[in-house]
């Protein structure tokens, strides 16, 4: 969405597909406020910013086709677009891809029941439909998602058990992980799920210690008798379509693993052919924001829309913000793996 | 109840009208609009289908349409993702058995 604004607010004629009922991503499953400075949005809750961002759009005259699955990029960036039972042909001078990500799962006896979910999905289920997904639950990573999902479920009304991670230390940012601890919801680090309960859905789940090796310790076992678990134990970027639009492949760990190589404008190698958010490499919503940002620039300077120094100026103020952003422990490995990913593109 | 009537940050939820289904020729209510599979689990449903070669139970997984575990028979039709299909009065869900009801071939 922020791509399509700063392109059309430039006059380029801006469509997008998306294959959900609803436009604006993920956002609308975040109600909780955001850090960094305004211009971040900081202390804005994610579903506003969703819904200041829609409404931009739909004043510049973006359009927006909803139920719309983008099969395939072909040559010279056609595409197969399959509009409810349809299937369209269209063509782009200029494509971005923003097809986020998805979440990775971990296996484990009994992981195919009915109430393991993953942590999206409770998200999903308790913020836009108004469902509690369970009863009591256990949260599997403490990353941001699991604790920010975590802090999300007690404020539906259910009761967590624990959050569990088989790394030593919390994964996500302390103010995130330091509610949850508020409520009394335990932490057990350096432990993994060993199997889930129940013959027909999820009746139990038992942890245990691992050691250094990431073993398992016998004789460290728990038990919770939830009917939910949780699976947050990170998101791999969704690069099929830069895949098959030909887009060079780099494989960065920090980011998420494969992702599509870019330069500083958001450009894979397939020229035409632009990528933001986390399909470029597993970052926050803020971060997905400028990088659409300085790709809809890009667009409307390569379509000549926008002036040379002007672009230049403007791609200034978001690179400046993004730096920002990619400041701090956890920010600065996502700067140097991005560097990484820019430089592998020029050489 | 599954269903949150008072959210801290979000209120109240924007539902359609009350409307009539039919789960496994159970008649039960769910809001016009909503995924069938938030319907399902306000009635405290989990299993959505039994897979085919290991009879084992599936339900929702990740609830936005990509996993396809939580697919069920819809007005005769196998394989709807109900986690994203929305919610239609008289709709006739049924819990998908393996592949579900073949089409005859002639």
């Amino acid at each position: 969405m922020a791509a399509a604004i700063e392109a059309a607010r430039c006059g380029v004629q801006v469509v997008v597909y998306d294959e959900n009922e609803k436009p604006g991503g993920q956002l609308f499953k975040q109600i909780h406020k955001f850090f960094g400075s305004r211009e971040h949005y900081a202390s804005r809750r994610g579903f506003k910013i969703g819904l200041g961002l829609l409404e931009e759009a739909r004043e510049l005259g973006v359009e927006v086709s909803l139920n719309s699955v983008v099969l395939g990029i072909y040559e010279n960036r056609t595409m197969n677009v399959m509009v409810r039972d349809q299937v369209e042909q269209a063509k782009a001078e200029k494509l971005l891809v923003a097809t986020g990500a998805s979440e990775n799962m971990v296996p484990f006896p009994g992981w195919t029941l009915p109430g393991v979910i993953g942590a999206g999905a409770a998200q999903t289920m308790a913020n836009i439909h108004g469902i509690r997904p369970g009863k009591k639950l256990l949260m599997v990573g403490s990353g941001n998602v699991g604790v920010v999902v975590a802090y999300q479920m007690l404020q539906a009304g259910c009761e967590v058990a624990a959050i569990i991670d088989a790394a030593p230390r919390i994964g996500g940012y302390g103010v995130h992980a330091a509610k949850v601890a508020r409520y009394g919801v335990p932490f057990f680090m350096s432990h993994t799920i060993k199997e889930a309960q129940g013959k027909e859905k999820v009746e139990g789940a038992t942890i245990v210690q691992v050691d250094e090796k990431w073993k398992p310790v016998p004789g460290t076992e728990r038990q919770f008798d939830v009917d939910t678990i949780c699976i947050a134990v990170g998101l791999n970027p969704m690069t099929k379509l830069a895949r098959m639009a030909g887009c060079k492949m780099v494989n960065v760990p920090k980011l998420g693993g494969l992702v599509p190589g870019h330069d500083a404008n958001q450009e894979t190698t397939v020229p035409g052919i632009y990528i933001a958010g986390d399909v470029s490499g597993i970052e926050e919503a803020s971060t997905a924001i400028i990088e659409g940002r300085i790709a809809g620039l890009a667009i409307a300077h390569a379509l000549g829309y926008l002036d040379e120094e002007i672009f230049l100026e403007k791609r200034k103020e978001q690179t400046d913000s993004m730096q920002s952003l990619r400041s701090g422990t956890h920010g600065e490995a996502r700067r140097a793996a991005k560097e990484y990913l820019n430089a592998v593109m020029k050489g | 109840m599954m269903r949150i009537q008072e959210h801290p940050i979000l209120g109240t939820f924007e539902k359609g009208k009350t409307v009539q289904f039919t789960f496994d020729g159970k008649a039960i209510e769910g809001f016009e609009g909503e995924p069938i599979a938030a319907a399902l689990r306000a009635n405290g449903v989990l299993i959505h289908r039994y897979t085919t070669r290991r009879n084992e139970p599936r339900g929702v997984f990740c609830a936005i349409g990509r996993c396809t575990d939580c697919i069920m028979v819809v007005d005769g039709v196998p394989n709807v993702r109900t986690c994203v299909e929305p919610l239609k009065e008289g709709m006739v869900v049924e819990t998908q058995i393996g592949k579900g009801p073949q089409k005859s071939s002639e």
